[in-house]
């Protein structure tokens, strides 16, 4: 049971740096998902923790404790990897007694330990098998099952579901997490698919490029993006954004974007007055965008035309590829399956206003931060 | 059905292939199996005719069919009045000056042979050979294991050692019991020596080379990749040219004609490729088992012996076959080293054969005692050749 602190942790391999200034706390018994694109500098920072890779600068911190200069077996850690890195040689059984063994528990204890952690993921009638004898999911589970008996203060997952085929990739994240809540202990998650990193997480660190972006809950990670690399990262589809200027219209604030202008709600113009005349970027998630027959409830509408490019029919809804204008980038809707629209067809849209993100480029050019 | 129909297109395809490969095996296989038919074949065999007689009939028994076996019956005792099968009455006729009168003369007021022209001197000499094995007079057989005895207790006279030593007519150095087996001179000395040779000398280089293997892949040191380097490079050092230096060494230090000396050269030379091979094979195990190890709180020690060992099997036992198979089949380093102090196989089978070239039927049975560890060595490791013994570990 430990907390797990970054302190502005610099990882260089040569001139190249993977993991850059990458600081934060997590409290005992949480469930960190660290996410980003490939290269992002998430499985080094993961591996820095696990004492596999020494840090260039900084310092990490389990239970308070600064682990710098103590080795990966001192850490109290356990890792499950992608690749499971189960002992080809041995049984399942002297698999995950390995590191029980080398701790010199007694016989039974080991015993014991390992028929719980076996019973915990139905593994126990495997327990005579080989590796090279068991199944993709089954390998996972002895993977895991070898992380849990050794019952130490942190988890570091990297990236084990990725082998997976996509079913059994659902049923080994709900019972991830299910085992995080048996177990209550801090879990460390590496993972590419924001999928995955939405469901398990408790909180959820973005990075990009060895930088982290943001790290919040899932909620408010996809309610409030800080920047435009969060924003267009988390969700799926992903945030459509539009190249804009906000002026002023009528005493109304409006964005105007190529083919198209919407009205910023009255309660939102404080925030956005300043930015008057300037270009932002406008984002606004397919989930979002309505057809205007069929509003939900309680929503800031903001109606424009466009053409649609391409449907895709999901069955319980409906994507929809539009643009403004006929030479206009596409944006994707996620629209009511009711929806019935012809490709080619002109129809209106309903935006709404109430969730929309504006960005301002002049902060950042690169990766513009999200005003609010 | 399309499967079917192309898996028998495959076998039709690869049928050349095949009969090439069935050819070659057969081409490689003759010599190898002469030796091994002729090792088995009495010495007089040996001098007289070719190993593949074997196959054939004994001697004279072509000449008896045409000119005997219509009267005589196949077994010769089918006349009673001149039984063949009679060893009484063979012994009469020992040479062909004494049957062939016989034979030109009349029976009974009827010419002997009657229709069927009279055999001539050699055809007569070759007919009393097969009438001696139809009496039972000559026993001798084709088959014998003297030449494997002989080899074994270093026999080096003119009959066989179980000859000499049924007529207690042996020579001094001969006990005629178990003891010959040690007789410096002979095959079953010279075996045990090669094995006190060839097993610490494959055991230590292979196993310093796995050290120092599971270092250079798994250990950060300085220098790692250039010491490699120059380990790699070494292999360049003919062994020949370093006799002459390592012998005067080995003079001062007193390691000449001692086991010691030759384990130490064996164990120098096989280690850059040794080491060479087990670090490109422990080099490619996934990096995740080890680091797994390392979490789960294993030393540098216990991931050696726990992983990296059992996992190097395969590329451990080809070493082991090689590097056995290269010191077992020595005779340079042995017979410089060595010399005739400790003779190992390969010194002795040089001399089997005399400097006037007798003795050469012992050469096959000498060779075959030699080929008979390296066989079992090879047939017991090599099924580690095939084996993947990663199956399973990682993903796939």
């Amino acid at each position: 049971m430990a907390n797990v602190i970054f302190e502005h942790v610099v990882k260089k391999f040569g001139d190249v740096v993977a993991v850059n200034d990458l600081s934060f706390v997590l409290e005992d018994k949480e469930f960190l998902v660290l996410v980003g694109p490939s290269g992002c500098g998430k499985t080094t920072a993961l591996r820095c923790l696990a004492g596999l890779e020494e840090v260039s600068s900084g310092e990490i911190k389990i239970d308070n404790k600064v682990v710098n200069d103590i080795p990966p077996k001192d850490r109290d850690i356990a890792m499950v990897f992608q690749s499971y890195a189960l002992y080809p040689h041995m049984t399942v059984f002297d698999n995950m007694a390995f590191g029980l063994k080398l701790r010199k528990v007694p016989k039974d204890e080991i015993k014991r330990k390992v028929d719980v952690a076996a019973k915990v993921l139905n593994i126990e009638n495997l327990m005579k098998r080989k590796p090279k004898e068991l199944s993709g999911g089954q390998r996972q589970r002895v993977a895991v099952g070898r992380a849990i008996v050794r019952e130490p203060k942190v988890f570091l997952f990297d990236e084990p579901l990725s082998n997976l085929d996509a079913k059994l990739r659902v049923q080994m994240r709900t019972e991830i997490t299910k085992l995080h809540q048996r177990l209550q202990t801090t879990f460390i998650y590496v993972t590419h698919d924001q999928m995955e990193a939405m469901t398990m997480g408790t909180r959820i660190a973005v990075l990009n490029l060895g930088v982290l972006q943001q790290i919040d809950t899932p909620q408010t990670l996809y309610d409030k993006p800080k920047n435009l690399f969060v924003a267009g990262f988390i969700g799926s589809p992903a945030m459509n954004f539009f190249n804009g200027k906000i002026e002023k219209k009528d005493s109304k604030l409006v964005i105007k974007a190529d083919g198209f202008e919407v009205e910023i709600p009255k309660e939102k113009n404080k925030t956005y007055e300043y930015l008057e005349g300037k270009k932002v970027i406008f984002g606004i998630r397919p989930e979002d965008i309505h057809n205007p027959e069929f509003l939900p409830a309680g929503i800031k509408p903001a109606l424009i035309k466009s053409i649609v490019d391409v449907t895709e029919l999901m069955g319980n809804e409906i994507f929809l590829h539009l643009k403004p204008r006929e030479n206009d980038p596409v944006y994707v809707a996620r629209v009511d399956p009711r929806t019935r629209v012809q490709v080619g067809e002109e129809v209106k849209i309903a935006f709404n206003m109430e969730n929309i993100h504006i960005f301002d480029p002049s902060k950042n050019p690169e990766n513009p931060i999200a005003i609010r | 059905m399309t499967r079917d129909k192309n898996a028998k297109k495959q076998g039709l395809k690869n049928l050349p292939v095949h009969f090439i490969l069935i050819g070659l095996c057969v081409i490689w296989l003759v010599p190898t199996i002469g030796l091994l038919v002729t090792s088995f074949r009495p010495v007089q065999d040996i001098n007289s005719s070719g190993w593949w007689t074997i196959f054939s009939k004994p001697k004279g028994y072509e000449e008896y069919q045409t000119y005997c076996a219509s009267c005589h019956g196949e077994d010769g005792s089918a006349l009673p009045t001149a039984d063949l099968s009679d060893p009484d009455l063979v012994q009469n006729y020992k040479r062909s000056f004494t049957l062939l009168p016989s034979l030109t003369s009349d029976i009974n007021g009827q010419p002997h042979m009657a229709d069927i022209p009279v055999p001539d001197e050699t055809q007569t000499a070759d007919i009393i050979a097969y009438m001696k094995r139809l009496a039972g007079i000559d026993t001798s057989s084709t088959f014998t294991l003297d030449n494997y005895i002989d080899a074994f207790t270093g026999y080096r006279g003119n009959n066989t050692y179980r000859a000499d030593c049924a007529s207690g007519k042996q020579s001094l150095d001969l006990y005629c019991d178990i003891r010959d087996l040690m007789n410096p001179r002979g095959m079953g000395r010279a075996f045990i020596n090669s094995v006190l040779v060839a097993v610490p000398s494959t055991l230590f280089p292979i196993l310093i080379a796995s050290f120092a293997a599971f270092a250079f892949s798994w250990m950060d040191f300085k220098g790692r990749q250039w010491l490699f380097a120059l380990l790699v490079g070494l292999q360049v050092v003919p062994l020949q040219m370093t006799l002459i230096p390592i012998s005067r060494l080995f003079a001062q230090l007193g390691l000449n004609g001692t086991f010691m000396g030759i384990w130490l050269f064996h164990t120098g030379f096989g280690l850059p490729y040794a080491i060479y091979l087990i670090r490109n094979f422990m080099g490619s195990l996934p990096k995740e088992i080890f680091e797994s190890a390392y979490i789960d709180g294993a030393s540098h020690w216990t991931a050696f012996w726990k992983l990296a060992m059992p996992l190097s099997i395969p590329a451990l036992a080809s070493l082991t076959i090689f590097q056995f198979l290269w010191i077992w089949n020595d005779l340079l380093v042995a017979l410089v080293f060595l010399g005739g102090q400790h003779p190992v196989l390969t010194y002795q089978i040089g001399n089997m054969v005399t400097s006037l070239g007798s003795g050469w039927h012992l050469l096959t049975a000498a060779a075959f005692i030699s080929m008979a560890l390296p066989m079992i060595v090879f047939f017991l490791l090599q099924r580690y050749f095939v084996r993947g013994m990663l199956a399973g570990s990682v993903k796939g």
